[in-house]
């Protein structure tokens, strides 16, 4: 499918998940050749036979390849798309064969962590180090052009060429020029910004309060329930991204406000989705065993929690759901205890 | 004790390979270099404000500074020179020609700038200056320190035994060899630009090119020794983009040219007594365009720019009860502060000079890792490595489709990556004495004594309120000791080795070092008491151990 403006370019894309997929199609539209990078042999394979992947039809200059070195080879924008808990793996893998002028921009919302335990660690103190995609990638690669991609991006809606946008955060003004270059299209707005980190916070955290509104969903609580309940997230989420240094402004942007709004109202999303059976009394590792992908959220409620020990800021939300997630309460006591609970100023942030 | 210690050897034997000599017999065509880059850089960027305002600004702010701040190293004809450059941009106004003499107006006060700045490095004024600072420091030395005449000869003591040069002085040799070194120590003493000379010129390396301070060159004898260790001026009073531009320039071509700098990143001294923890990114910047510039001009061929991190670690500092005062009034939001030197004239170094020889107190200057301009370690053949010790090219940073090109938002991006990194090598290079850390741990108990009070009035509590318990200074002590000792052991930071002596005789060293050349020490002890005697110096010197957490632990 040769469109007028197609730019002769490689561009390469890894993971093979949801939104790895609707990534590679997008960017089929503007480029030349898209390289989709599978983990696996068999996965790789089913693919090319099929050219489906679940609801996604592969557009026909989308190519999957497993050699990584031909990845790295025949690209110099690569987009890598994996869940968290794989990613630094997957960079380490990776790592060998980037150079300094890759551009590499991510689209995992979770975090990377590393905890010390109290006996190796001679301030005899419990820490847990976290870090964002874009950290990992400094740290295991010679890669400096990095960027991230957040915004609401349903990857089925985008699979069935629906209208969205999203926005491409780096530090460096070639890296969102690229993006947008090879991404923008007319259903699909990219806007910048130069705030890396608290663009990839505001993803990462808006996961915990699209796990919460899924089950004020679940309890059938009401849409004026919903609503306080989103809107106190998103206080809860600008405070804890303010503690680890992030900035307010992309929080109120499509990757902040916007993300939340899409996640915390559809039943596309997996962590509301895991929200919505915690509240109808499933237990969450019967629903992890259930679903297909990873609901990152979970695993951000946990890293948070953990992280809150050593950082004394005010986290109820995050902390109720840690509760729920370990069966510590029930839903509906945490219900009761949010609505006693003692919330002060509405906002304090914007001061 | 003098015999073993290392000696180091020229590294380049005839000084005519100099490339600070090169460049000083080159005078004429690399100013024009600089200057013709200067005029295409402003006339270029379209970002900037016009032409004939830049003029306009900067020619009336220049003609104000000349009236109303006027200093003695100033050129006779500054006054003359702004008028004529005022009539003839006022004549203009009507001209049809007027950008192009706007041009001849720029060009004529870029050559301006570029002679006020370059350096006079001469080759035999070096060789007398150098002779200065370690055999004339060592005599002095020995004079004062064992009695009689006769010792004037002695080789008994010198500078060596009082100035430290630790961490990785062989890498540095080395990789002056293979390519152009900046080095970028902390600033905490006018002390440190004579200092750093000393240390340059120790290891065997040439002399190196620096800006210094065009206020440095009002004192004569600074100003002699200045010049002929490779300085060129610098002027914090002219803030024009004309002049910045120029100075920048200066400093890219001239690492363009090979020669080693020496830049102080935190611009100036630090005031409150802290390690830098933000760095001037104008000059660093010129590192990386120079880089770049290198590389696209010869490819493989360039030669490699190097950064090391330099820390200089006093147990005290002349000016720190002027530095912090400075300090305290700005932070305090006073708007208006006198800057009062202490090295206001010859005679005051001179006595300054006989204290420190006189009286022992260790200094000890910490050459860190060599880095590239990305702020990646290299090896000892220059080559850059990565996080997981790969060899990467320098190269590839400043590549876009295969092509270096010239990315100004990249590269400010990457300034900002190497300002991180050589702030992270302070912070691990910085060697804690025991002087810092009796300071550190008294401020911090006055502080948690007085936790309902704000720093400026904890500094004003009168004589009363400023003793600590001893017994309780010692635990506290012993305390932070341990945890900075393991901080040590993790590579976060560097201690002297009489810290690890007993708590009591590390005390007791702490004591005698901090502060010792004040006319008022800030702290004695007084038989089961601390006290302290001057709140203000005491923060300076507990400020040097800021920014390792270790508040948590008191």
């Amino acid at each position: 499918m040769a469109l007028k403006n197609t730019y002769k370019v490689t561009v390469g894309v890894i993971g093979t998940g949801n939104f790895g997929t609707a990534l590679a199609n997008l960017l089929a539209e503007k480029c030349h050749r898209v390289l989709l990078y599978a983990r696996s042999e068999q996965k790789a394979l089913q693919l090319n036979q099929t050219r489906k992947n679940g609801y996604h039809e592969l557009a026909d200059n989308v190519e999957i390849i497993t050699d990584v070195s031909f990845l790295t080879e025949k690209c110099n924008l690569i987009f890598p798309i994996v869940p968290s808990i794989n990613f630094r793996e997957m960079m380490k893998n990776l790592s060998p064969y980037l150079k300094p002028y890759h551009v590499l921009i991510h689209g995992t919302k979770g975090f990377d962590f590393n905890k010390s335990n109290k006996s190796s660690n001679p301030l005899k103190e419990s820490i847990i180090e976290i870090f964002t995609m874009s950290e990992v990638i400094r740290q295991e690669s010679s890669v400096v052009r990095i960027g991230c991609i957040a915004g609401p991006n349903l990857s089925k809606e985008i699979a069935s060429k629906m209208p969205a946008a999203s926005v491409i955060a780096s530090e460096f003004d070639e890296v969102i020029n690229l993006g947008q270059k090879y991404l923008k299209n007319d259903r699909f707005l990219v806007f910048g910004s130069n705030d890396l980190i608290s663009t990839e916070l505001c993803g990462i955290l808006k996961n915990i309060i699209a796990v919460g509104a899924g089950t004020i969903e679940g309890m059938k609580l009401g849409e004026n329930a919903k609503a306080l309940f989103i809107t106190r997230g998103m206080v809860e989420m600008v405070e804890i991204a303010k503690a680890m240094g992030g900035q307010v402004e992309p929080f109120l942007g499509l990757a902040g406000i916007g993300d939340l709004i899409a996640t915390c109202s559809s039943s596309l999303s997996r962590n509301y989705t895991v929200g919505v059976r915690l509240a109808t009394g499933e237990k969450l590792s019967e629903i992890i065993h259930s679903i297909r992908e990873v609901a990152e959220g979970i695993k951000t409620i946990d890293i948070i929690h953990e992280w809150s020990i050593n950082n004394p800021i005010r986290i109820p939300i995050t902390e109720t759901l840690y509760k729920i997630i370990h069966e510590e309460i029930t839903v509906e006591e945490a219900h009761t205890y949010m609505m006693k609970f003692p919330f002060t100023s509405e906002i304090k942030f914007l001061n | 004790m003098s015999q073993n210690r290392p000696r180091y050897k020229d590294i380049l034997k005839r000084k005519k390979d100099w490339p600070i000599v090169n460049l000083s017999q080159n005078k004429t065509p690399f100013l024009n270099e600089v200057s013709r880059h200067v005029f295409t850089n402003l006339t270029q960027d379209n970002g900037r404000k016009s032409l004939h305002e830049e003029l306009e600004t900067t020619i009336y702010r220049e003609k104000q500074r000349v009236i109303n701040n006027p200093w003695r190293v100033d050129p006779k004809d500054d006054l003359t020179f702004w008028k004529t450059i005022q009539k003839k941009q006022l004549a203009i106004k009507e001209s049809k020609d007027r950008l192009i003499i706007e041009k001849e107006i720029l060009k004529e006060i870029i050559d301006r700038y570029c002679k006020e700045i370059v350096g006079n490095f001469n080759k035999s004024s070096y060789r007398f200056a150098k002779r200065i600072t370690t055999f004339g420091f060592a005599r002095l030395l020995n004079a004062a320190r064992v009695k009689g005449f006769n010792s004037i000869f002695s080789r008994q003591l010198d500078l060596q035994d009082q100035i430290h040069v630790v961490g990785e002085p062989d890498q540095l040799r080395k990789l002056a060899k293979i390519g152009t070194i900046i080095l970028v120590p902390t600033h905490f003493s006018n002390l440190d630009s004579i200092l750093i000379g000393w240390v340059i010129q120790f290891l065997g390396l040439p002399p190196f090119i620096y800006g210094a301070g065009l206020n440095l060159f009002n004192i004569k004898i600074l100003a002699y020794f200045m010049n002929s260790l490779g300085a060129y001026k610098l002027d914090r009073r002219k803030k024009n983009p004309i002049y910045l531009e120029t100075l920048k320039e200066y400093s890219k071509r001239a690492l363009e040219w090979g020669c080693h700098s020496l830049f102080f990143p935190g611009g100036t001294r630090s005031r409150s007594g802290q390690i830098e923890n933000s760095l001037k990114l104008g000059l660093l910047g010129t590192a990386i365009e120079a880089q770049r510039s290198l590389i696209s001009d010869h490819g493989k061929q360039a030669k490699p720019i190097f950064i090391v991190p330099v820390v200089i670690n006093y147990q005290f500092t002349l000016e720190a009860p002027s530095l912090i005062n400075e300090h305290l009034k700005r932070t305090g939001r006073e708007r208006y502060y006198r800057e009062s030197d202490a090295y206001s004239n010859s005679k005051k170094i001179t006595t300054f000079l006989m204290k420190f020889f006189t009286k022992k107190s260790d200094i000890s200057v910490s050459i860190g890792r060599g880095l590239d301009v990305l702020g990646n370690y290299v090896n000892d053949q220059g080559q850059s490595l990565d996080q997981q010790g790969a060899v990467v090219d320098i190269k590839d940073y400043f590549l876009s489709n295969g092509k270096v090109n010239v990315d100004k938002q990249r590269e400010h991006t990457y300034v900002q990556i190497l300002s991180k990194k050589i702030i992270s090598e302070y912070y691990k290079n910085n060697r804690v004495y025991s002087s810092h850390l009796v300071a550190y741990t008294a401020f911090k108990m006055l502080e948690r004594k007085n936790s309902k009070l704000d720093l400026y009035s904890i500094l004003r509590l009168s004589e009363d309120d400023l003793t600590l318990d001893y017994e309780a200074f010692k635990k506290n002590f012993k305390k932070l000791r341990s945890i900075i000792l393991v901080l040590n052991e993790q590579g976060k930071v560097d201690v002297n080795d009489k810290l690890k002596n007993t708590t009591d005789e590390s005390i007791i060293y702490g004591l005698n070092n901090i502060g010792m050349y004040h006319a008022k020490r800030p702290l004695i002890k007084s038989k089961d008491q601390i006290l302290i005697l001057n709140a203000s110096t005491l923060y300076y010197y507990h400020n040097r151990l800021e920014g390792y957490g270790l508040e948590k632990y008191i």
